[in-house]
């Protein structure tokens, strides 16, 4: 492998796992603070890339204003489905959240079917951002895979700072801790709950519609998100948000670098990934001991 | 009524051997359909009913199972004592290695790492050569033993229902067993059988080595049926289906797990049906998932809890 090509899958490896780390985020977040297995989670990606198919010929040009409106419909839809829905899985066990949540799945991708068909769909990149450029005198890196990885780098500084520097985010830490105590300490959890669920949803949605100009846009594209996001869960620990962002850097290199290296084994890199960390730290890189 | 509870099983699987011959050809293919998930169903129950760990990638064994069969009867065919025991220890070996890392593990954790696992061997038959990649193979013969043919429907109906009784009976003197007392004991309070002293992580591992090589076996009768299989025998949404069998019919029974099977079975067929639900049927994907989301939310404890509220002293 040369110079160039080693760079370029470096930047491969970092959008992949930095686009991940959107999705596994709020993920772990909703497992660490409400104790939910959410296994429809890999939908709101869906939703999310379905969202930009369906929205970039509306708005043309300004494909920022796109995401921001698409994160503000993702919250929205998250907020109403907590409401409707997972408020009421809190009190059930894990069994009963795999298996309602299972339904979920299908009901949407039913819905998925029947609004947007069975097709895979291609969306192409804002016109300011087609086009790549020259990486050393053989290769070349598109422009919009590298915005795509510094729009999730601002996403995860802004998702840093909230939860480090803010009041919510303090709450979520707690939250994430102790459910109990902060129960006890007379936050209205509902509301943070309530919260933190849209915003994982948004994330998730975001992370769809920043890939869908990159890999097409199909149906079942949630289930196969969903479980590298549940392998960079358990790497990285539950409820741990640095910890999502080691797991899934991890993951992008592995998986980049495995198709690179072993082309038709690639698949199992991340898995192979998961069983070393499950032998070595069980509860996580980041993880505390249960 | 009551005393003829407990060999309530034993009749119907006599009464099913007795009806065998006057089933058409549609109910009897459907039979052993619900027969064979009955057995995967069941080796699931053992994981999650009786030791209480959730698992999300049982469709693995199931699959590697069916994968084992079909790879090694080649194109001479094969014969049913070489072809079970490697089914059953081949899932069982993969179940060895699932179970030895994700038992490090627990409650959510297990849930993902059984899921991730599972489709780690999904990739490995749906990516590379080793089994016909994504259109997976065919077998050219079907197993056979002395006069026991596979090839023949009755014959196979036959060996399906024996498996049940087999499995069924296996897992009953398990329940009874020592064996079983401390997996009961783990899924009630495994802190508690700790400090009594017991190997817990030894006993859930023995547990989910019995349920991979039991799933094996489903798997086996699967291939031996349909003669063919494909990378999404493994796929997660037959782990999720199996799932649902045994919560629909009744966690913490073995009949539940059947009665699960059955009904699951029903509902999908009768969801997709254009006779019974008109133009829904091509929508089965939403009615399922409603019903799936309602039946969870509604009867936690399957349609075996619905016969105990019914019956006013409550039964078994």
């Amino acid at each position: 492998m040369d110079i160039g090509t080693f760079l370029v899958q470096c930047l491969n490896a970092v959008q992949y796992g930095l686009l991940l780390f959107l999705v596994a985020s709020g993920l772990t977040l909703i497992f660490g603070i409400m104790g939910v297995i959410n296994l429809a989670h890999g939908s709101f990606y869906m939703l999310g890339a379905y969202m930009a198919f369906a929205l970039s010929p509306l708005f043309g040009d300004q494909f920022i204003v796109m995401l921001v409106a698409g994160v503000v419909l993702a919250a929205i839809f998250g907020y109403l489905l907590e409401w409707a829905f997972f408020s009421y899985l809190y009190q059930r066990d894990h069994l009963q959240q795999v298996l309602m949540t299972y339904g979920l799945i299908l009901v949407f991708e039913e819905v998925r079917s029947l609004l947007m068909g069975n097709d895979v769909h291609g969306v192409k990149p804002p016109p300011w951002l087609e086009g790549s450029f020259a990486l050393g005198s053989l290769m070349s890196y598109p422009w919009y895979r590298l915005f795509a990885s510094a729009a999730c780098i601002v996403l995860a500084v802004a998702l840093y700072l909230v939860v480090n520097r803010t009041r919510l985010g303090m709450m979520i830490r707690a939250g994430a801790s102790n459910r109990d105590m902060v129960r006890g300490l007379g936050i209205d959890i509902r509301k943070l709950y309530r919260i933190v669920f849209a915003a994982g949803v948004a994330l998730a949605a975001l992370a769809g519609m920043i890939a869908a100009p990159m890999s097409s846009v199909y149906p079942g594209m949630g289930a196969s998100v969903l479980i590298i996001c549940f392998v960079v869960v358990v790497i990285g620990g539950i409820g741990s948000i640095p910890g999502a962002l080691v797991a899934s850097l991890l993951v992008g290199f592995v998986d980049t670098f495995g198709k690179v290296l072993f082309a038709e084994l690639s698949g199992m890199g991340v898995y192979v990934l998961m069983a070393i960390v499950l032998i070595w730290r069980p509860e996580g890189l980041m993880g505390r001991k249960t | 009524m009551r005393r003829l509870d407990p060999f309530l099983p034993l009749l119907c699987a006599v009464a099913l051997a007795l009806l065998a011959p006057v089933l058409s050809p549609y109910v009897s293919d459907f039979v052993v359909k619900v027969m064979i998930l009955s057995i995967f169903a069941l080796s699931l129950e053992l994981l999650v009913g009786m030791t209480g760990l959730v698992s999300l990638g049982h469709a693995a064994f199931y699959g590697i199972g069916a994968y084992a069969t079909v790879l090694a009867s080649g194109t001479e065919g094969g014969s049913i004592a070489l072809l079970l025991p490697l089914a059953m220890g081949s899932a069982a070996a993969y179940a060895l290695f699932v179970g030895a890392l994700s038992l490090r593990t627990r409650g959510v954790y297990f849930i993902m790492v059984t899921l991730a696992f599972a489709q780690m061997a999904y990739f490995v038959f749906h990516d590379t050569k080793v089994g016909g990649g994504s259109d997976g193979i065919y077998m050219y013969v079907r197993p056979t033993l002395g006069a026991i043919d596979m090839e023949n429907r009755g014959v196979q109906f036959y060996v399906v229902l024996a498996a049940l009784v087999a499995c069924y009976g296996l897992l009953a003197l398990v329940r009874r067993s020592r064996f079983g007392a401390a997996l009961a004991g783990i899924r009630v309070n495994e802190q508690r059988m700790r400090a009594a002293g017991f190997a817990v992580y030894g006993y859930k591992l023995a547990a989910f080595v019995l349920a991979g090589a039991l799933a094996g076996l489903a798997g086996f009768l699967l291939a031996a049926r349909d003669g063919v299989v494909n990378p999404e025998l493994l796929a997660w949404h037959n782990s999720g289906e199996v799932l649902l069998m045994i919560i629909l019919g009744g966690l913490g029974h073995l009949r539940g797990a059947i009665i699960g099977a059955v009904a699951f079975t029903l509902l999908k067929e009768l969801l997709s049906t254009h006779g019974f639900v008109g133009p829904l049927a091509d929508h089965w994907q939403l009615t399922l998932g409603i019903a799936i989301i309602a039946f969870v939310a509604l009867l936690p404890k399957g349609i075996i809890g619905i016969a105990a509220r019914l019956s006013p002293k409550g039964s078994t």
